[in-house]
């Protein structure tokens, strides 16, 4: 049964500046089943954010319908928990530690109870005894590594993940894959994890969905990359998968250079 | 309008020194500051010992032994403590009127449009040309003084206040959202706490509106206060009260800046212009 309903959503944002209105994605159809770890990949402004903020239920689609479980999304929900793409959703006032308790103390857990649950989540993505630290004396990976925490913490239904490894660096971004996969494979929640990274794509997801170019994208194709457990560069089936994905992407991303040249 | 709208300069970058004890590292971090000081009273002392040479501009020395003298008596401590209820008093009224209007501005689209026409017309009228009109409806008694630095507060606490809400990114906002935050907890965890260093720069640029305006009230219209010092200081050319009065006006607007200094750092700190 499907968890997650995307049936031909589309979003045109209205400028208010020009009145005129633009299409950001257009007749999304997709289906993602509980405990999935869906890859959204395609090329920058094909309209991959547009669909996560729908799925959060920050914006509504103008057309179609997204439904959660069955049932139509309103509003956000502590039910499907956003790590955005930037670090610029933390608390900077709040240290590490009570960044990641947030969502538990707005359900007013005792602090006690609050403060174990934090140190758990806090271990998960390896940042045990940093709790005391603010934001701003974290690295970029560290404070990417806090709303991971942040959102984990509150043990979501779903987990919506914006490009969350963009800004890091290279040696920084294969770590996180690396425990995101293990945390993952612990939990087996359903996540729908957004980037434009084909090795990020192919490295998490159990399908990975490719976008057409932008503005306007729709979904083009879904690869279902059938590869238990941990997951190497080096592995056959990896280097097969990626050849394929890549194919796709080549002919969109090439659309989407030549729309900006144009 | 951001918080860095202050008369401050921004603090210069930080040269690593060899490693002292804490007390010699401490000497030497407030050194300069001592030597400022200094040298403005030195500065004082030359231009009025030696430079003009006059009784109309008493050296330093004279001027504490003055300000001395009417501690003493305890009449200073009743022109100061005139001048700082005033200023408290409608200090603390004006900001707990803009501090809402502020964040209710900052919040709703539709509030804005309907007060903007006030706050855009009125905040252009300096607090000092209402004087006359605010001694002629409330009388010569503390109300006229104390609604003058209301006013003197109230639009630049507003006006900071609002820009403080419009400031928030986006993401804050909805990350709290997602966490099960409910309309009240996003405003009271993340609307507010986001919007205090804007709110306390506001009201330290307020505080020193507050110091002109309570002078030239008292100048015009009262019985104590450091403006009347001032005032009684010329009709009666005693100059040296002049010197003390305005000497305490420098270092009572020195404290309450520093004051409001720190609780800037200590909630704004962590505060990151870039998050
Ligand atoms: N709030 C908005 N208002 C207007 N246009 C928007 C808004 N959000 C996104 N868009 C437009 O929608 C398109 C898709 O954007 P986005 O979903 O952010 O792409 P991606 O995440 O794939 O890079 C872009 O052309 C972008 O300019
Ligand atoms: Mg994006």
């Amino acid at each position: 049964m499907a968890f997650l309903e995307l049936k031909n959503v589309s979003k045109s944002f209205v400028s208010s500046r020009s009145r005129s209105t633009s299409l950001a994605v257009r007749d999304f159809d997709l289906e993602i089943a509980p405990g999935e770890f869906f890859c959204l990949l395609g090329p920058s402004g094909c309209g991959k954010s547009t669909v996560l903020t729908m799925l959060a239920g920050f914006e509504h689609p103008t057309g179609g319908e997204i439904r959660v479980n069955g049932q139509p999304v309103e509003g956000p929900s502590k039910d499907r928990c956003v790590v955005f793409q930037g670090d610029d959703s933390l608390y900077p006032w709040l240290t590490a530690a009570h960044n990641v308790e947030f969502g538990l103390r707005m359900a007013g857990m005792p602090s006690a109870e609050r403060r174990q649950k934090v140190e758990a989540a806090l271990g998960l993505v390896g940042l045990s005894g940093q709790g005391s630290k603010f934001p701003a004396e974290l690295s970029g990976g560290m404070r990417q590594r806090i709303q991971i925490a942040r959102a984990l913490v509150i043990q979501p239904k779903v987990l919506l993940m914006d490009e969350p490894f963009g800004a890091l660096d290279a040696q920084t971004r294969h770590v996180m894959q690396h425990e995101l996969r293990k945390i993952w494979l612990a939990t087996k929640s359903t996540v729908v994890f957004i980037t434009h990274d084909i090795d990020e794509a192919i490295l998490l997801g159990t399908r990975v969905g490719v976008m057409t170019a932008g503005p306007g994208g729709t979904l083009r194709d879904v690869v279902t990359i059938n590869i238990e457990g941990e997951r190497d560069r080096l592995d056959p089936a990896y280097t097969r998968y990626y050849a394929e994905v890549h194919g796709m992407i080549r002919d969109e991303v090439a659309k989407s250079v030549r729309a900006m040249a144009a | 309008m951001t918080p860095s709208k202050t008369a401050t300069l921004p603090p210069p970058i930080a040269i690593p020194r060899p490693a002292l004890g804490p007390i010699a590292r401490f000497l030497v971090a407030i050194l300069p500051s001592i030597i400022g000081f200094l040298s403005l009273f030195v500065a004082w002392h030359v231009a009025a010992a030696y430079l003009v040479q006059s009784v109309l501009f008493p050296t330093p020395l004279a001027t504490f032994g003055k300000g001395l003298e009417l501690a003493l008596s305890g009449q200073l401590w009743i022109q100061i403590g005139a001048s700082l209820k005033r200023i408290i008093l409608g200090f603390a009224a004006g900001s707990l009127i803009a501090i809402p209007i502020g964040l209710a501005i900052g919040s709703f689209r539709t509030f804005r449009k309907l007060v903007e026409p006030w706050t855009e017309c009125l905040r252009f009228i300096p607090s000092v040309a209402l004087i006359t009109i605010a001694v002629i409806w409330f009388g010569i008694g503390e109300e006229s003084k104390i609604f003058l630095i209301i006013y003197a507060t109230v639009f630049i606490v507003i006006l900071n206040t609002a820009a403080g809400v419009s400031a928030i990114t986006p993401n804050k906002i909805r990350a709290a959202q997602a966490l099960g935050a409910t309309r009240w907890q996003v405003f009271a965890f993340v609307g507010l706490p986001a919007t205090v260093p804007y709110i306390l720069t506001g009201m330290r640029l307020a505080m020193a509106n507050a110091f002109t305006t309570i002078v030239a009230a008292e100048m015009i219209a009262a019985n104590a206060g450091l403006g009347v010092m001032l005032w009684d200081g010329r009709m009666f050319m005693m100059i040296e009260e002049i010197f003390v009065s305005l000497v305490c006006l420098g270092a009572l607007g020195f404290i309450t800046d520093r004051l409001f200094r720190l609780a800037i750092l200590r909630f704004a700190g962590r505060f990151s212009p870039t998050m």
